[in-house]
């Protein structure tokens, strides 16, 4: 990437400005219809750093996505919150919908699993790439159609003009999966919250967005909440890496520590599921 | 095409099915009984001809925009349906205008507010509107917006102190809208509203109950939660993002809904006095006059055609992954 993109997509854009960075503390999510009621988050603690890969791991029901869906605000319906999500100097459980509207999409952005249905089949992928941007900055469908060239080229979606065009369904996974992460960065955010990015994805194009999003990471000061439960995924790109299991954090630390020298029961269970190539002895990526 | 000729072959022959004689239906007993009369009567009619020659007969004079006269009122069918059509398509027009907006409205409501108690209410309103014949609600619509409250005009088009605006599309709201005359427009509009109302309630019912079911299937998608987490206000996530992937369907049913609309007319017309197709195939129903029933069943055919042609259309427009490349 040139010194001079890197300019353009680092600026910081409009609303709620704070350090870029995702605070959570002791945050307490219950679910269910009264005479259920169940606890999916029990006191979570988690920062989100820029130019950091944060990772979340744990098996599917540990909270892990829970987690990622409460900075967003997107919590199913009847959920109850508790704590604190702060992002720089804006407490997010307190903002309004309108205010909270204004944050994401805008200064925190997230991908999620499946990209053949996270992105509408009816829309062209100009018009997914471009009404957020334009109802967050106001900006015209010219400059807007500027932007998402800029990003689809950062991203390496070829021929980004004809792609504009073009719809979902004409995409092939990893793709979409890269046109998905343009979206996602159309306003300059400072987080971004990756929800299994890679999960979804034949094996071949897994380790080309994994690339991506630790580029982005690099380049662009982009903080990255990387939820998964791929340990094999995670060894690649977080820096530092959180296990839940059962709505609570039971190990954390940095990549290092906690691939090699697994000091939780369960983390080293997780360890021992990876297939035998895939465990890294000392850390490192295992590409 | 094909289908076109196909109609035309099913109209002609299950119209000559009819196990009554017209010949009885026009003349008369007296007349009926003189054989000389019922010779000369099936000689004009070509009733005398073998029926094969009769369908030939029958198609050479469709192709030139003859539809034969009408034995009731000896006027040309083709001239009578010119009339009677345009008539119709503003009544089925307003009624499933008025269902698109209050049906896919209301269906979008219950399914936001699904299990609640707004939800159960529009279940019950729209189980109603499915449930009640028309026939019957006709006439307690009339009785009562009509008849008891004259509420809103309850018989024909317009009122017979107001003439007709100049015809460009045969329907008086908007030729009048064109000619610019405002006392036309309000009294048609005014005469509208019962038969429409009517005729709407049942697709009303109808496209509620599947908006409903659609919306809930695309609130729970993917996308809809990507768009909720672009910060997109509340209203463009609603409209452009769920409403856009829950057309399909709807759109589906709109096209069957408006097919059951059409068959409604028969009835609502001849209740308010509404002079198109459906009062207009009563009439010729119940005399027996086979050039004009087989007008109706014609255009009725052809309406059937275009309107699943639009559907197919309308399928391409709406989901690209369905256009032709």
């Amino acid at each position: 990437m040139s010194d001079s993109t890197r300019r353009g997509l680092a600026g910081s854009g409009s609303g709620p400005t704070g350090d870029g960075a995702v605070r959570i503390r002791d945050l307490r999510v219950e679910l269910g219809p009264r005479s259920a009621r169940r606890t999916v988050l029990n006191g979570i603690d988690l920062d989100v750093s820029p130019g950091q890969v944060t990772g979340l791991a744990g098996e599917s029901g540990s909270g892990k996505t829970m987690t990622g869906m409460a900075v967003m605000g997107l919590l199913p319906a009847g959920a109850s919150v508790a704590g604190s999500i702060r992002f720089g100097e804006t407490e997010l459980l307190e903002l309004s919908p309108r205010r909270l509207n204004a944050v994401r999409g805008n200064r925190i952005a997230m991908i999620s699993q499946d990209p053949t249905s996270s992105l509408h089949p009816m829309l062209s992928i100009q018009r997914q790439l471009t009404d957020h941007y334009r109802a967050h900055t106001g900006a015209s469908k010219a400059d807007a159609r500027d932007r998402a060239l800029e990003l689809l080229d950062l991203v390496q979606v070829p021929d980004p003009a004809t792609a504009l065009r073009k719809y979902p369904h004409q995409f092939s996974g990893g793709q979409l999966q890269r046109i998905a992460i343009a979206s996602a960065l159309m306003c300059r955010p400072t987080v971004l919250i990756a929800d299994e990015p890679t999960t979804a994805l034949d094996v071949t194009v897994q380790a080309g967005v994994l690339r991506l999003l630790r580029g982005l990471c690099d380049d662009l000061g982009l903080g990255v909440l990387l939820v998964t439960h791929d340990l094999g995924v995670m060894s690649a790109l977080a820096d530092t890496i959180a296990v839940m299991r059962g709505g609570r954090i039971v190990e954390r630390g940095t990549r290092h520590q906690v691939i090699t020298a697994p000091e939780h029961e369960y983390t080293r269970s997780l360890i021992a599921a990876l297939p035998e190539h895939h465990r890294p002895a000392d850390g490192k990526d295992p590409s | 095409m094909l289908l076109l000729v196909g109609v035309t072959l099913v109209t002609f022959v299950l119209t000559n099915l009819v196990p009554a004689d017209p010949v009885q239906a026009s003349l008369g007993e007296q007349a009926a009984a003189n054989p000389e009369i019922v010779e000369a009567f099936r000689e004009r009619a070509g009733l005398d001809q073998p029926l094969p020659v009769q369908y030939v007969t029958f198609l050479g004079n469709l192709v030139q925009g003859d539809l034969g006269t009408s034995q009731q009122t000896r006027q040309a069918v083709s001239a009578e349906l010119g009339r009677a059509v345009p008539a119709t398509i503003e009544l089925a027009l307003g009624a499933i205008v008025v269902s698109a907006i209050l049906g896919v409205g209301l269906g979008m409501i219950a399914a936001l507010k699904r299990r609640s108690a707004v939800d159960q209410i529009i279940r019950l309103v729209s189980t109603i509107g499915i449930s009640i014949p028309s026939f019957w609600l006709a006439l307690i619509v009339y009785y009562v917006f009509f008849f008891q409250l004259r509420l809103f005009p309850g018989s024909g088009r317009l009122s017979a102190i107001l003439t007709p605006p100049p015809t460009v599309t045969g329907l008086y709201t908007v030729d009048s809208l064109i000619a610019g005359d405002m006392v036309a427009f309000s009294d048609a509009l005014a005469h509208l509203v019962l038969p429409a109302s009517v005729l709407a309630l049942y697709t009303i019912g109808l496209l509620t109950r599947f908006a409903r079911s659609a919306v809930l299937e695309v609130l729970d998608q993917d996308y809809v939660r990507t768009a909720r987490a672009k910060g997109l206000p509340g209203r463009a996530v609603l409209l452009g993002y769920v409403l856009r992937g829950s057309l399909v369907p709807i759109i589906t049913v709109m096209g069957i809904a408006f097919g059951s609309l059409l068959s409604g007319t028969v009835l609502v017309e001849n209740v308010f006095s509404w002079n198109g197709i459906g009062q207009y195939s009563y009439n010729a129903a119940t005399r027996l006059d086979l050039p004009a029933i087989m007008g109706v069943g014609l255009v009725v055919g052809v309406v059937y055609i275009l309107l699943n042609l639009l559907v197919d259309v309308l399928y391409g427009v709406i989901d690209p992954r369905v256009r032709v490349a």
